[in-house]
């Protein structure tokens, strides 16, 4: 287990580099600096601010810079904001995206795996067209279109929401959703068939022999094994709540890093953009490294 | 022992079509049973028509202006209604349509043609080779890419024809690892090591008598891709990075919509139950397909 955790860490320091690099290099390759949209700008001004943020030295060696600087955990100073850190910006946005992206992954986890166990125990009854149902209106209905219907529905007509912002706690209920049905879906659907393949099995149909309650078969027997499809969906479903939050933050204003992203992307905002990227990079990789393990540790058939 | 005549064209061409009809035979007759896929068929070939026929049967231009029928609900002279400009949003939503499809046929196309090649060479070449090229799909699975196809929308201006390149190029991944596993299987069989013995080029190979074997999977998955590149594409667009005005796909009419959905609500519904729509359509049709072919086709 040891050798496997430390050859998968090794293995994502190939990944990163990748990342760092191209996203250093897109961003710079961009028409349009960062500081066009700065009104007549002294030469000597702009001169200086390029020494300080170091654009006047080669391309070769700003790459270098930053590459020494990342190995130190140092994202650079922003273009955009002045005297603030790219750091210091992902500190204060990111809880924010955190908050909304673990609310979206609980409320999917919680539905979807109710709905597929449900689903998966009465196969082809009216409780699994249901769930099948609801999963693939989910799986067609886009956040920016579901995000917009919410608020349609529950903000402006029923009134039971705000149409926008992040302050109390009721402002978490429609972005989460919105973000979280998708998965749902998806979870609803991976736990239906791999509950229905576990509980065709003989271990299964031994327990049942031997007496053990309808609930312990599945929270005790089934559920290690019918739950690891979902398991291995969290990677990608981490990354996809990742991409949602450029949406969701941007329909309900909400101030988290996705919505800032998109923002320093449209004004050329280098170090930011490299550095958000690259921080959401580390994120997934990471957190798929983390799914690895678990699924690892769930199923004995894998072994390192 | 007299000297086996030359393999013309027509020859490996009859070899191939007898199986691989009925193969495909057997699979309409079974898409025929689903009721689901039957829908999402027709259900697309509907929409697709009406989108492209659409425009020449409407009294309305995609840019014509009517600021005294300002964001109309639907009428009998505007049947959606009209925008915030007074433009029969009908006819933009046929116009809108055929962006949008467009766009995920012309990106689906770019990321099936890359996947194929690189999953069928790969396969082909085996060993190191295939390794290597195994690994930095791996690699490339890791990044993320709608970050990166985020990025290149902004660094190089929102034309059209990028969009669907940037699209094509990140979506080709799962297709190259379908392609991928099916040569491997296809390799260790007698008639490709005939082929072989016969002395046959590999470009030879690969192209005639590969491809049309993996042609089953590769046809479902590219029916599933369309969907996720049209998703990709609408994405882009709603946050303002897609299709640019004056042009419009439906992508940027849910966005429009959603702007002024408050008082103007079909503005919103209309397109979006178009897109929802014929997600769903390729949806269905995809999975049908996949049942049909009996190919099993892992998402990751």
């Amino acid at each position: 287990m040891f050798r496997f955790i430390a050859a998968r860490l090794l293995q994502t320091i190939p990944v990163l580099f990748v990342v760092a690099t191209l996203a250093f290099f897109m961003v710079r390759l961009m028409p349009g600096g960062p500081f066009d949209a700065e009104r007549s700008v002294p030469p000597e001004v702009e001169r200086e601010l390029a020494a300080y943020y170091g654009l006047d030295k080669p391309l070769a060696r700003q790459y270098l810079d930053y590459l020494g600087q990342l190995i130190r955990g140092d994202l650079g100073p922003s273009f955009k904001y002045a005297n603030r850190s790219v750091n210091e910006m992902i500190a204060s946005t990111f809880p924010v995206s955190l908050q909304l992206g673990g609310l979206a992954l609980g409320l999917a986890l919680l539905f979807g795996i109710t709905a597929g166990v449900l689903a998966a125990l009465r196969p082809n009854s009216a409780m699994d067209y249901v769930a099948s149902g609801i999963s693939m209106t989910g799986i067609c209905l886009p956040t920016f279109v579901l995000g917009p219907l919410l608020i349609l529905v529950f903000a402006l007509n029923l009134r039971w929401f705000n149409a926008s912002g992040w302050f109390d706690a009721s402002d978490r209920v429609l972005p989460a959703l919105t973000l979280g049905i998708v998965y749902a879906a998806y979870v609803a659907r991976l736990t239906r068939g791999g509950m229905l393949e576990i509980l065709s099995q003989d271990f299964i149909r031994t327990a049942r022999a031997k007496g053990a309650s309808e609930a312990r078969i599945i929270f005790r027997h089934a559920l290690r094994g019918g739950l690891l499809p979902v398991i291995s969906f969290l990677g990608p479903a981490a990354a996809g709540i990742i991409t949602g939050s450029f949406v969701i933050e941007t329909i309900f204003q909400i101030p988290g890093l996705g919505r800032h992203f998109v923002t320093s992307a449209f004004n050329r905002d280098f170090t930011m953009v490299t550095g958000i990227v690259v921080f959401y990079a580390v994120l997934i990789v990471f957190f798929n490294l983390l799914v690895d393990i678990v699924q690892v540790w769930l199923n004995p058939k894998l072994k390192f | 022992m007299t000297q086996a005549p030359p393999v013309t064209e027509s020859d490996t061409s009859l070899a191939m079509a007898e199986p691989g009809s009925s193969l495909w035979h057997d699979a309409w007759l079974r898409l025929r049973k689903n009721k689901l896929a039957v829908f999402g068929g027709v259900t697309l070939i509907l929409v697709t028509l009406f989108c492209v026929a659409g425009p020449w049967l409407s009294p309305y231009t995609y840019e014509q202006q009517d600021f005294a029928q300002y964001a109309q609900p639907p009428s009998a002279k505007h049947w959606f209604g009209t925008d915030k400009l007074g433009r029969d949003q009908l006819t933009r939503i046929m116009y809108g349509g055929r962006i949008s499809l467009g766009v995920g046929i012309c990106a689906t196309l770019v990321s099936l043609t890359i996947g194929v090649m690189y999953g069928a060479l790969a396969g082909f070449l085996g060993g190191k080779t295939d390794a290597a090229m195994m690994r930095i799909v791996d690699i490339l699975y890791a990044l993320p890419f709608t970050v990166f196809v985020i990025l290149l929308m902004v660094a190089f201006g929102r034309n059209i024809v990028l969009l669907f390149v940037a699209i094509g190029a990140v979506e080709w991944l799962t297709m190259s690892r379908i392609v991928r596993g099916q040569v491997q299987s296809l390799r260790k069989q007698e008639f490709i090591e005939a082929a072989l013995a016969l002395g046959l080029s590999r470009r030879r190979i690969i192209l005639r008598h590969m491809i049309p074997n993996v042609l089953g999977p590769v046809a479902v998955y590219t029916t599933l891709t369309i969907p996720a590149v049209m998703l990709l594409e609408a994405f882009l667009s709603f946050l303002g990075l897609g299709v640019q005005p004056p042009m419009s796909s439906w992508g940027t009419m849910i966005k429009d919509g959603a702007e002024l959905m408050e008082e103007f609500p079909w503005l919103l519904m209309i397109p979006a139950a178009f897109f929802s729509l014929t997600l769903f359509s390729l949806n269905f049709l995809g999975d049908g397909l996949r049942d049909a072919l009996d190919v099993r086709t892992s998402k990751d």
